[in-house]
């Protein structure tokens, strides 16, 4: 049977770019041209940030840690350093994340569960005790809270004697992402904005070196938006930041230069690639042209790009590995700078230590065997490759443009549209992918009998959590009372006058008020998110 | 046939998770079968959601837990429930679920159990099914 003459199904991918079956020089014309493509480690930097990248210096590998009390976090730590990692990412229960102390009976149960339990400075000082900041970056994921738990690793830093003016690190202290997935949110919308804004300002003056945002467009992903959303939506939040801390007086190039991002890579190689190489060249094109952003560095897209749970399946889990290879090489194709994959047992259980060892092996068999590193942007000028890209930035400007006529992310997400939007994004994926439409291997195709694999949930330990309440009853009776109402007090009096609260949270957490003091006489004076349910 | 009134269903979120994907997007599949939806937003207590019910008078009590915590977390809600002497529900959890789990929630008063990757079409279909009215 001949093909000739048969006509083609058209093919989208999820962003809803349509897919031709050939592409020539012609279409790269058609879509914008070449002028966009530029050298690696210049403006607009579609090729990369850096002029060599991996061949000067390979993608970090960094992987999320914390759990249990501050001593049991203290001892993985040093395991990890002793083992060669030069970064630590750290992940906190969700008590402390949603600003509750451990004996709150809204942390029943939680307290240590998905990551270290911070109370008070004595838990970060225990946490990190006799590690050398300047030689260990440490990466704090925490958000609603954030002003709270930076103020102590502050306080900290300077209590060990590490200058603020050179301390590096960074705080992912993205709140926008939080109202739309993952949900760690406290305050209202506005005074949560203004909260990261004070963070920026202390940085910009106090800790430059420090960075106080890292943008997430990967739980927007993961929550379900397209992969041009989530470059869309990420691009509107960091500007968000960005036009915040402008109107405080703080100048472009220092505040770009803090902002960092994080974005998830799951479905579709080449979607992936182009929404990257679009994205970067999107966020110079924008620093530059709408905010006179004068150094190139300042205009760099830097990411960590991770290889995403929502591709994987608990349907043939051993799938999911091949999964990871392809998302890390997605990755590296998309010139990252730091490189997570979700283990292959995530979609069913917390990662066994052979499975985060695998995805371990998988990032370093791209980096030393199949010669992901041997040059800079293999895929530059194909035809394909550089008309997606252009097409792709078109259609993530023009999602930025529609939310910017619609009054705003802040707005949008305030009102709860973004939400909804995404959500029926979500709904629509589910739909297509139970239908049959969108394909997924071993969900509903080439599907097996098979024994599903059971569900399994780290123990929780009331013992070490137990241990913890103990530890913050002791501390709030050794502490001194009258310098803890004192400075509360003025957090209170910072936030009610429209100071920015940071030296004062400092000086509270410095007299070990607590995580949850902190954050409830915020609450006082901004009172506390109320989700608006829009669907 | 007559027009019968939609069937009405509270979803909630007991605890701190904020996993919130699934719970909204079986909100709307019940939306689109034609039924009415309430959904309490994340971080909920026992004794809010049994309030909630009390005071929304629903069909159906949907949560949504993917901490791990399903279990406790419906003990206490099943209390609260029982204290607000709300009853009659036909009582349904979904999430991160695992199967040796459901014998202890249909004892607590737990009428279905939906793990995760349940086709969307069999919670409107259960709930058709099961609702008691």
């Amino acid at each position: 049977m001949s093909d000739a003459g048969k006509k083609i199904k058209p093919l989208f991918w999820e962003s809803g770019l349509e897919i031709e079956p050939v592409y020539g020089p012609e279409d790269v014309e058609a879509s914008g041209g070449w002028d966009g493509i530029g050298e690696p480690g210049a403006h607009p930097f579609t090729r990369g940030i850096h002029d060599l990248m991996y061949r000067k210096r390979p993608w970090t590998m960094r992987q999320y840690s914390g759990f249990g009390t501050a001593s049991e976090t203290h001892e993985r730590f040093l395991y990890l350093i002793k083992h060669g990692q030069t970064g630590l990412n750290v992940a906190f229960d969700l008590p402390t994340q949603c600003g509750l102390d451990s004996d709150d009976p809204m942390a029943e149960g939680e307290v240590g569960r998905v990551g270290m339990a911070v109370d008070s400075l004595a838990d970060v000082e225990e946490a990190f005790r006799d590690i050398d900041l300047n030689e260990i970056t440490v990466s704090l994921t925490i958000n609603g809270s954030a002003v709270a738990i930076m103020a102590m690793y502050f306080a900290m830093a300077k209590k060990r004697g590490f200058a603020l003016p050179t301390l590096r690190g960074t705080a992912q202290n993205d709140i926008l992402k939080e109202f739309i997935g993952r949900g760690t949110w406290i305050f209202p919308v506005e005074a949560s904005i203004r909260l990261v804004g004070d963070t920026m300002e202390f940085c910009a003056r106090n800790a430059p070196k420090y960075s106080p945002v890292s943008v997430c467009g990967y739980h927007i992903r993961e929550s379900g938006a397209t992969p041009a959303q989530e470059m869309a939506y990420g691009l509107s939040i960091a500007r968000a930041y960005l036009d915040h801390a402008l109107e405080r007086g703080l100048e472009a190039d220092g505040v770009a230069r803090g902002i960092t991002f994080n974005f998830d890579i799951f479905g579709n190689l080449w979607e992936q690639v182009a929404k990257f190489r679009a994205g970067r060249r999107l966020w110079a094109t924008i620093l530059k042209e709408t905010y006179g952003v004068k150094d190139p560095k300042a205009m760099r897209l830097r990411m960590i790009a991770g290889g995403g749970g929502g591709g994987l399946t608990i349907q043939q889990p051993e799938n999911n590995i091949m999964r990871g290879a392809y998302y890390g090489l997605a990755s590296a194709l998309s010139g990252t700078q730091t490189m997570a994959l979700c283990s292959y047992d995530e979609a069913y259980t917390i990662p066994s230590e052979h499975a985060a060892k695998l995805s371990l092996r998988t990032m370093q068999l791209m980096m030393h065997e199949i010669g992901l590193c041997d040059t800079v942007d293999p895929l530059a000028g194909s035809w394909f490759v550089e008309t997606t890209t252009n097409r792709m930035e078109a259609l993530i400007r023009e999602i930025m443009e529609r939310l910017d006529k619609e009054g705003g992310i802040v707005r949008g997400v305030a009102e709860g549209r973004v939400q909804a939007e995404v959500n029926r994004q979500a709904f629509e994926r589910e739909k297509r992918i139970q239908s049959g439409e969108m394909k997924k291997v071993g969900v509903n195709c080439f599907c097996e009998e098979e024994e599903e694999p059971e569900i399994e949930f780290h123990p929780y330990r009331e013992a070490e959590a137990k241990k913890q309440v103990q530890r913050l009853e002791k501390i709030r009776k050794e502490r001194d009372d009258a310098s803890v109402k004192k400075t509360l007090e003025a957090v209170r009096k910072a936030a009610s006058e429209g100071q920015n609260v940071m030296p004062a949270v400092i000086d509270a957490v410095g007299a070990y008020a607590t995580v949850g003091e902190v954050c409830g006489a915020l609450k006082e004076v901004f009172g506390t998110y109320e989700e608006p349910i829009r669907f | 046939m007559s027009e019968e009134k939609p069937v009405r269903v509270l979803v909630a979120k007991p605890g701190l998770d904020g996993h919130d994907v699934g719970a909204k997007v079986v909100c709307r599949a019940l939306m689109e079968a034609g039924m009415e939806v309430i959904y309490t937003g994340l971080r909920k207590s026992p004794e809010e959601i049994a309030q909630a019910a009390l005071d929304e008078n629903p069909d159906v009590l949907g949560l949504s837990v993917l901490s791990g915590a399903h279990v406790p977390a419906c003990r206490r809600v099943a209390q609260a429930l029982k204290e607000r002497g709300v009853e009659d529900l036909l009582w349904i959890v979904g999430g991160n679920i695992p199967r040796r789990d459901e014998e202890a929630l249909k004892a607590l008063g737990v009428d279905g159990v939906f793990p995760n990757g349940t086709p969307l079409d069999a919670v409107a279909d259960f709930i058709r099914r099961e609702v008691k009215r």
